[in-house]
């Protein structure tokens, strides 16, 4: 932080010692706390992974399985993360500038998805669309495969990367207010445009943070996604999955290779998000 | 229904109720064509709402508005033909000066060269030449104010509405900007209402003060009506200052002070002298302990040496007592 460089004016005694401990302490302590928990565990996969060289690692992930779970998990991406977008936008909307009965409720139900642990997700994805489920019979009937099959793990990528776009949409909408669309309204612009031209435009950040998150959780989403994926190779495998099959199966370089694919993709989505907030910050 | 000839906007017995509070209680204005009016009242008196019902804004509960001798109570700000300014500007911040004034004309799919060229008389209009790459968060707020006011004029619209549009600048600002919206609206001459609780800020930019209190209007007329003739105690006490002597109301300036007693002065003593430059502000206290303020000139209260704690007698001129007082 540039903050903390700026030169205090010294003062005398045992207050400033006192002041510059409990301060380096404070970092330490921090620092400390996320090498133990993240960086060490992390940074040991790196290690792990290559300590035979480039060859397992760079054939696990090449072959058919490995590819497929890395083809699958960005289609799951590719449709949870567009569609949870419009969702998150519209609602933050609706809860922001609407009154309306049951109001609070939709509000809670949004973070439903936060509170309940992913493989009850899952497994509530099986009560409905699953073969004995409330409509999975009649679907099946229909020809619609969504149980074990990519339908239902889109379904379960969606519900737990949901929340994200609406929470970081709102507090932004709420912070910008509607004066400027009122202004526009009244310069002749229609609800569309003014949607297009002023509201987009002032949320673009809020919005831009959420998709970053949502697309980080959907890319590591296991438990939901597990339960109604039936974990056929080749077929119903998650980049998640595939790491933790390869991990069962001790073909530890297969795994760690695959977990380092996920981690540096994980890790892109969240630079680019930094360096969003800092493109809006000097903006 | 209120004659519609040569009025730029008439409102005819508007009701607004926002849940149990009654914003507007049966309001009826009418607005002469070309004319600078000013509503003038306390906060909570109702005077933003007419004029966000004026716009279109918020949809009154009863009651009809005609723009230009068009009944536009049921249409869209969007179709009004209105220019409206906020008090906090309202700025789209994401746009550059000159996008932002042109966004009406921009929205009206207008030539870019006809947009580029109008931009570029309207931002000296407003003394904002020089500015047109600049975001909102580089400007100062009179210049934020003075852009959104571009912005608004930049449509043509048939009669522009100011919400406080000062009420968020510093004093020297303020009066910069008033006397500069006067001018202006002497150029452009479009109908325009201001919204406003400084009644010396109505006072000096009005032609036409419309006075607010309560959801209901008390009276409509010139600045000099108003201080002159006010229609009640509330009017006479909003536009300037008094004094209550007694039933009637008087104002400072309309209190002589003699140094001797005549048959009906009353007694008092002065408690401070204040000088305000050219006037001096004479507070005193009646026998039966009430106070009161004198106005006078540097002069007069130099000539006979007027000071604290000196007795002095009282003769009112020009009181005013009303019904419902």
């Amino acid at each position: 932080m540039r903050g903390d460089r700026r030169k205090r004016p010294a003062r005398p005694g045992a207050p400033d010692s006192a002041h510059r401990v409990q301060r380096y302490g404070l970092r330490v302590a921090a620092v400390g706390y996320l090498a133990a928990l993240l960086i060490v565990p992390v940074a040991i996969i790196f290690v792990r992974t290559f300590e035979d060289g480039l060859g397992p690692p760079i054939d696990a992930i090449t072959s058919p399985e490995g590819r497929h779970a890395f083809w699958l998990t960005l289609v799951c991406v590719a449709v949870a993360v567009p569609l949870n977008t419009i969702f998150g936008v519209l609602a933050a909307l609706v809860l922001v500038r609407q009154k309306f009965r049951g109001k609070a409720i939709v509000n809670t139900l949004i973070d439903l998805p936060f509170a309940i642990s992913p493989v009850v997700i899952g497994l509530s994805l099986l009560l409905v669309y699953g073969i004995d489920g409330w409509i999975g019979g009649d679907l099946q009937e229909a020809g619609i495969k969504v149980i074990f099959s990519t339908p239902g793990m889109i379904l379960a990528t969606i519900f737990v990367s949901l929340p994200f776009v609406v929470r970081e949409t709102m507090p932004v909408l709420q912070e910008v207010g509607n004066e400027q669309e009122q202004a526009a309204s009244t310069l002749g612009a229609s609800g569309w445009q003014t949607f297009w031209r002023i509201t987009l435009p002032s949320i673009r950040w809020g919005v831009t943070y959420g998709v970053i998150l949502a697309t980080a959780r959907a890319l590591g989403e296991f438990g939901a996604v597990s339960v109604v994926s039936g974990r056929i190779s080749g077929e119903t495998e998650t980049l998640p999955l595939f790491v933790e099959k390869q991990f069962a199966n001790f073909d530890l370089a297969g795994a760690y290779a695959a977990a380092i694919v996920l981690a540096l993709i994980a890790l892109a989505v969240l630079l680019s998000m930094n360096l969003s907030r800092r493109k809006e910050r000097s903006a | 229904m209120a004659a519609t000839e040569g009025m730029g906007i008439t409102v005819d017995g508007v009701e607004k109720h926002f849940g149990d509070f009654e914003a507007l209680k049966g309001v009826s204005v009418a607005v002469p064509n070309g004319s600078l009016t000013a509503l003038l009242g306390p906060s909570g008196s109702g005077k933003s709402t007419l004029l966000r019902v004026i716009a279109g804004l918020d949809q009154p509960d009863g009651g009809s508005v005609r723009i230009a001798g068009r009944e536009v109570t049921g249409v869209t700000p969007q179709k009004r033909g209105v220019g409206f300014v906020f008090q906090h500007y309202a700025a789209f911040k994401h746009m550059t000066v000159a996008r932002n004034v042109g966004f009406g004309l921009k929205i009206r799919k207008r030539p870019k060269e006809e947009i580029a060229a109008k931009v570029d008389e309207l931002l000296r209009l407003v003394h904002l030449q020089g500015f047109a790459h600049r975001y909102p968060s580089e400007l100062s707020g009179g210049q934020r104010q003075r852009m959104a006011l571009a912005r608004a004029l930049a449509v043509e619209p048939e009669v522009l509405l100011l919400d406080e549009p000062f009420g968020a600048l510093d004093a020297t600002v303020r009066k910069e900007l008033r006397t500069w919206l006067r001018r202006l609206h002497e150029d452009v001459h479009v109908t325009t209402i201001f919204v406003t609780h400084d009644q010396e800020e109505a006072m000096d930019v009005a032609e036409q003060i419309v006075v607010m209190n309560d959801g209901l209007i008390e009276q409509t007329g010139s600045p000099r009506d108003l201080y002159e003739s006010p229609a009640n105690a509330f009017v006479m006490g909003f536009v300037g200052e008094v004094n209550r002597i007694g039933e009637n109301l008087v104002r400072p300036h309309d209190i002589e002070i003699l140094l001797e007693p005549d048959g009906t002065s009353q007694e008092g003593q002065i408690e401070r002298v204040a000088h305000l430059g050219f006037e001096v502000r004479v507070e005193l206290v009646l026998d039966d302990g009430r106070r009161l303020a004198v106005q006078t000139t540097r002069q007069d209260a130099e000539e006979r040496e007027l000071e604290a704690g000196q007795i002095v007698y009282l003769r009112p001129d020009r009181e005013r007592r009303f019904a419902t007082a």
